[in-house]
């Protein structure tokens, strides 16, 4: 599983920090850091969750 | 077997018909819709669309894409008119009935007017075709706009305005903006804000009426007499639940389509999104929100609610979240504040425009509302959805 997010579109809100804080993580700097770029197949359901719930769609999961 | 009818294929309606399909029903579902194709996404209207930095083609809802694939019959167009509650049918504007087997009400709510009659100029902001009205009145290059209302949506417009080189007058009646739903020293940080952007905010004013010639508005008259000359006049003074195809239907109405806590009104019938107040057992208390994410994630409660039938169903418990841009500031908040709770502020300060506050209501923490600090917003409203205690908010925070 790969992470891929479109940082035109992101806008820093961190819904995807709050979902799955070991993946994305908005920092004082007000950018977004995605923590591991290919997660570990057990955090798959709450990585497809932050991507649904991004409210730009900017992040997408590649098998 | 008949369909579920969802009415409006706005964020609430389509989620409802995503979580269906989700939920393993097979069944036919027909989707009503009034506007003549998919509505756009709305954040964006008051901002990059109305900016003009953004394709309006690109402001799409996150399901746009994947309404193929959940397989239903969307008929746009096409106005219900009036529905029973007791037999669930429907009763279409262009006269035809429909027999549904269950109703996911998702018509959203409409801008409040300032009634009078119909003059150029003057806009409401809901639709794309709003948004697109009143960017070809800003291109003309008014001298001013005057924005009446210094809610959300309002503010939003002006910061927009103003960033679009306009000169610009934001009217509230209340004495700081947001008065209705947060405490007066964070309307004041956001009238501070704009008037540090050289916005004319004028607050506890009221509006009597708008001014015109030859059916173009030429100001607007304030309560104490005086005229402000505009342009053009947007109109951001809140919006009515879309009920009115509901009145007689059996389905009780109040602030909006009255819900249990598993947003169900009656046996067969859900609500979600802007039209719907529920009582949401976080809060213990019942509510109504007009917010973006809360629409998808409601809608999506609702949609599991017709599916467990004669069940009890789960109850929506929910902490709202939501964002508003203006300028370069982000606020975000998460939770359900009143005006008269405590405001306590923390990382950062109104000064610096860059802080978080948290409402206090006793030994509750209401809500938390941040200016570039989404961070620290999105972790409170994790802490939020376990418990509403104080205690740890303020530790997280402090
Ligand atoms: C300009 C603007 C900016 C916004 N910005 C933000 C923001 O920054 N952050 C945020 O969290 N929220 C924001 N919002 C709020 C958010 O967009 C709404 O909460 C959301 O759109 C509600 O979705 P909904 O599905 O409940 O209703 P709606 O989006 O209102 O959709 C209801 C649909 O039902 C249809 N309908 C109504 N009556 C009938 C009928 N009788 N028959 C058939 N169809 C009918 C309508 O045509 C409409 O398409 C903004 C809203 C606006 C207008
Ligand atoms: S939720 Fe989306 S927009 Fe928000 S920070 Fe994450 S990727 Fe960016």
């Amino acid at each position: 599983m790969k992470i891929v997010v479109n940082f035109d579109l992101c806008e820093s809100n961190a819904v995807c920090m709050g979902v799955a804080p070991e993946v994305f993580e908005v920092r004082d700097d007000d950018f977004l850091y995605v923590l591991q770029e290919e997660p570990p197949e057990d955090l798959r359901e709450q990585v497809t969750e932050a991507a649904r719930r991004c409210p730009k769609q900017a992040i997408t999961v590649e098998d | 077997m008949d369909p579920i009818v969802v009415v409006g294929a706005s964020l609430g309606g389509l989620s409802a018909l995503d979580a269906l399909r989700t939920g393993g029903y097979d069944g036919d579902v027909v989707v009503l819709e009034a506007a003549s194709g998919l509505p756009s996404d709305r954040p964006p209207l008051s901002k990059q669309v109305l900016a003009g930095t953004m394709d309006p083609d690109a402001a799409r809802q996150p399901l746009a894409a994947k309404l193929e694939e959940l397989r239903a019959d969307v008929r746009w167009s096409t106005v219900v008119e009036s529905f029973a509650a007791s037999d669930l049918r429907l009763r279409l504007r262009n006269g035809e009935e429909l027999q549904a087997a269950g109703v996911v009400v998702a018509t959203g709510a409409a801008p409040r007017t300032l009634g009078g009659p119909n003059l150029a100029g003057v806009h409401v902001l809901r639709t794309l075709e709003d948004c697109l009205a009143l960017r070809a009145d800003l291109d003309v290059g008014p001298d001013r706009v005057v924005v009446v209302g210094a809610g959300f949506i309002g503010a939003e417009v002006a910061a927009t305005c103003r960033e679009l080189g306009l000169s610009v007058t934001l009217l509230e009646g209340a004495p700081a903006p947001m008065a209705r739903v947060l405490p007066e020293s964070v309307g004041s940080f956001v009238a501070d804000l704009h008037r540090a952007h050289g916005v004319d905010v004028r607050l506890g004013v009221g509006v009597d009426g708008l001014v015109g010639a030859d059916g173009r508005v030429s100001g607007v008259r304030l309560g104490d007499g005086t005229t402000i000359a505009a342009q053009v006049v947007v109109v951001g003074i809140g919006v009515a639940p879309s009920t009115g195809w509901l009145a007689g239907s059996g389905v009780p109405l109040g602030n909006g389509v009255t819900c249990d806590e598993t947003c169900l009104a009656v046996p067969g019938v859900v609500a979600a999104g802007d039209v719907a107040e529920w009582f949401n057992p976080h809060f213990g208390e019942r509510m109504r929100v007009e917010q973006w994410e809360h629409a998808i994630e409601q809608g999506a409660a609702a949609g599991r609610r017709l599916l467990a039938g004669d069940g009890p169903g789960e109850p929506f418990a929910s902490v709202p979240w939501f964002w508003s841009d203006q300028y370069d500031r982000k606020f975000q908040m998460a939770g359900r504040p009143a005006a008269t709770d405590e405001a306590h502020v923390f990382e950062g300060s109104f000064e610096e425009q860059r802080f978080v506050v948290a409402f206090r209501r006793g030994d509750r923490c209401t809500g938390v509302l941040g200016v570039n600090r989404p961070r620290h917003v999105v972790q409170s409203r994790m802490r939020l959805a376990e418990s509403l205690a104080w205690e740890p908010i303020e530790a997280l925070l402090s």
